[in-house]
Formats: C-alpha cells, structure tokens, sequence
C-alpha cells in the first residue's frame, strides 16, 4: 500500500488530504503515479498535469519524477512552496 | 545545538537571542531576520494569511537547511521558529538567528538559511483579501535568490 497526501491548491482542488492506494506493478516512479491520478479524469488531471507546478515528496524528502516508488512510501503532492 | 520549531504561537527575540548566547562566551556575533504579515501583497490588499504545512517535512526540510549552513560557515548555533496558522498584517512569521565568533559567517549563514527556506521547505500561504482567498504563487526571485549560493545562474 502507498500513502498518497496532498497539500495547499491540490487538497481544496482534489476535496481530499489524502490516501491510500495499491501500488499497479506498472507504477514504478512519480511520473507514472501522476499519470494514474491524472487518468481518473477532472479535477485530477488538472490539479496533477495541469499548467500549474506540482512538486513531490516521498518520504518526507523532495523527490523528482524519476523518483522509484515502494511497497509502504509515503508519497505527498503540492504546490511550489511559499513560506517564510 | 539547532533550535528548530514549528508553531502557532508568537516568539520574542529577545528571549531567542538571549537563548542561543546563554554561557557561550565564544560568541562574538549575532544575526537575525524577521519576516512579517505585510498588509498588501501583488497589489492586493491583504487581511490575514493561513499558513499551511507539512508536519514532519517541514521540520526535517528545516534541519537539513541548518546543517547545510554548519557545513559552509562556522555557526555553532543556529534558530528558526515559523508560525502556522492564521497571521495578521504585522504579525511577525518566521525568526533566524545565527550565532558565532565573527559577523562575517552569521550575516552569511542567516541570509542563506532564509533563502532555502524559501525554496525548500514545505510551507504554503493563503490570503484572505477583499476579492476572496488565494494561494499565494511561489515567485521566481526566490528560486534565484536560492540558486545564487551554488554559482547557479538561471
């Protein structure tokens, strides 16, 4: 099982903070897991490969979209951030 | 010794720098910054901000910025508190304090803790203005201002 959390734009967007999913075989890294979410159509494709940047954390750390995803990773999606 | 917090509640300087200087007679310089709610943002007015984040993230985003800095400068000590939750306009949101021997390595070592900030640790601001809520975008002089400590040109 994968964890999946959003924050900012992405959780109001998806009506969501998170969940949890069965990682398919064929989802290895970031960029397939988007692309899952984006295929369940509006908002998620918007809210994931839409024009807006949308950063990624596996975790706890800052992943890229070659990052490899496993069994029991938290994976969280968001928006550029804008603290400080 | 880092002293990193994540909170709602307000700081005093005065006691954070009193803090980090306690009985350490090898510090010879301080230097801090202070970011505040400001009542205006991209020609809006603004009436309060939500600041969101991610609880453990953040803080572990934040200790990997601070060790990043002991590892250029010498700076044995090392603050950040940011606020959470709903700010004010002057309200106060995020304190760095670096302490060391000279002033050369903690004005060096507070900017560049500012910067990654920025750029690296997971935070994200809400403004309530008279138009309704809006996220506030990530700005691209603070991916400059980030990349500019490892040569980086855009």
């Amino acid at each position: 099982m994968l964890t999946v959390r959003y924050f900012a734009r992405l959780r109001e967007d998806l009506g969501r903070a998170g969940e949890t999913l069965e990682l398919p075989a064929q989802v290895t890294d970031i960029r397939g897991l988007r692309a899952l979410l984006a295929a369940r159509g509006e908002p998620w494709a918007h809210a994931l490969q839409g024009d807006r940047a949308v950063r990624a954390a596996v975790n706890l750390e800052m992943a890229r979209d070659a990052t490899v995803l496993k069994d029991g990773d938290e994976v969280a999606f968001f928006p550029p951030v804008t603290g400080g | 010794m880092p002293t990193i917090r994540v909170q709602e509640a307000d700081f005093d300087i005065a006691a954070e720098i009193a803090a980090v200087r306690a009985g350490d007679p090898k510090i010879g310089a301080v230097a801090s910054f202070i970011g505040l709610c400001r009542d205006v943002n991209d020609g809006e007015q603004v009436a309060a901000m939500t600041l969101e984040h991610y609880p453990g993230m953040t803080e572990s985003a934040i200790r990997a910025i601070v060790e990043e800095a002991g590892q250029r400068w010498k700076v044995p000590h090392i603050t950040v508190i940011h606020r959470v939750g709903t700010l004010r306009p002057l309200d106060q949101i995020v304190l760095v304090i670096a302490a060391g021997g000279h002033r050369g390595e903690v004005f060096a070592a507070c900017e560049f803790v500012m910067d990654y900030l920025k750029t690296r640790a997971p935070f994200w601001k809400k403004e309530q203005t008279a138009r309704g809520a809006r996220w506030v975008e990530a700005r691209r002089s603070d991916d400059e201002a980030a990349a500019r400590w490892n040569g980086e040109t855009e």
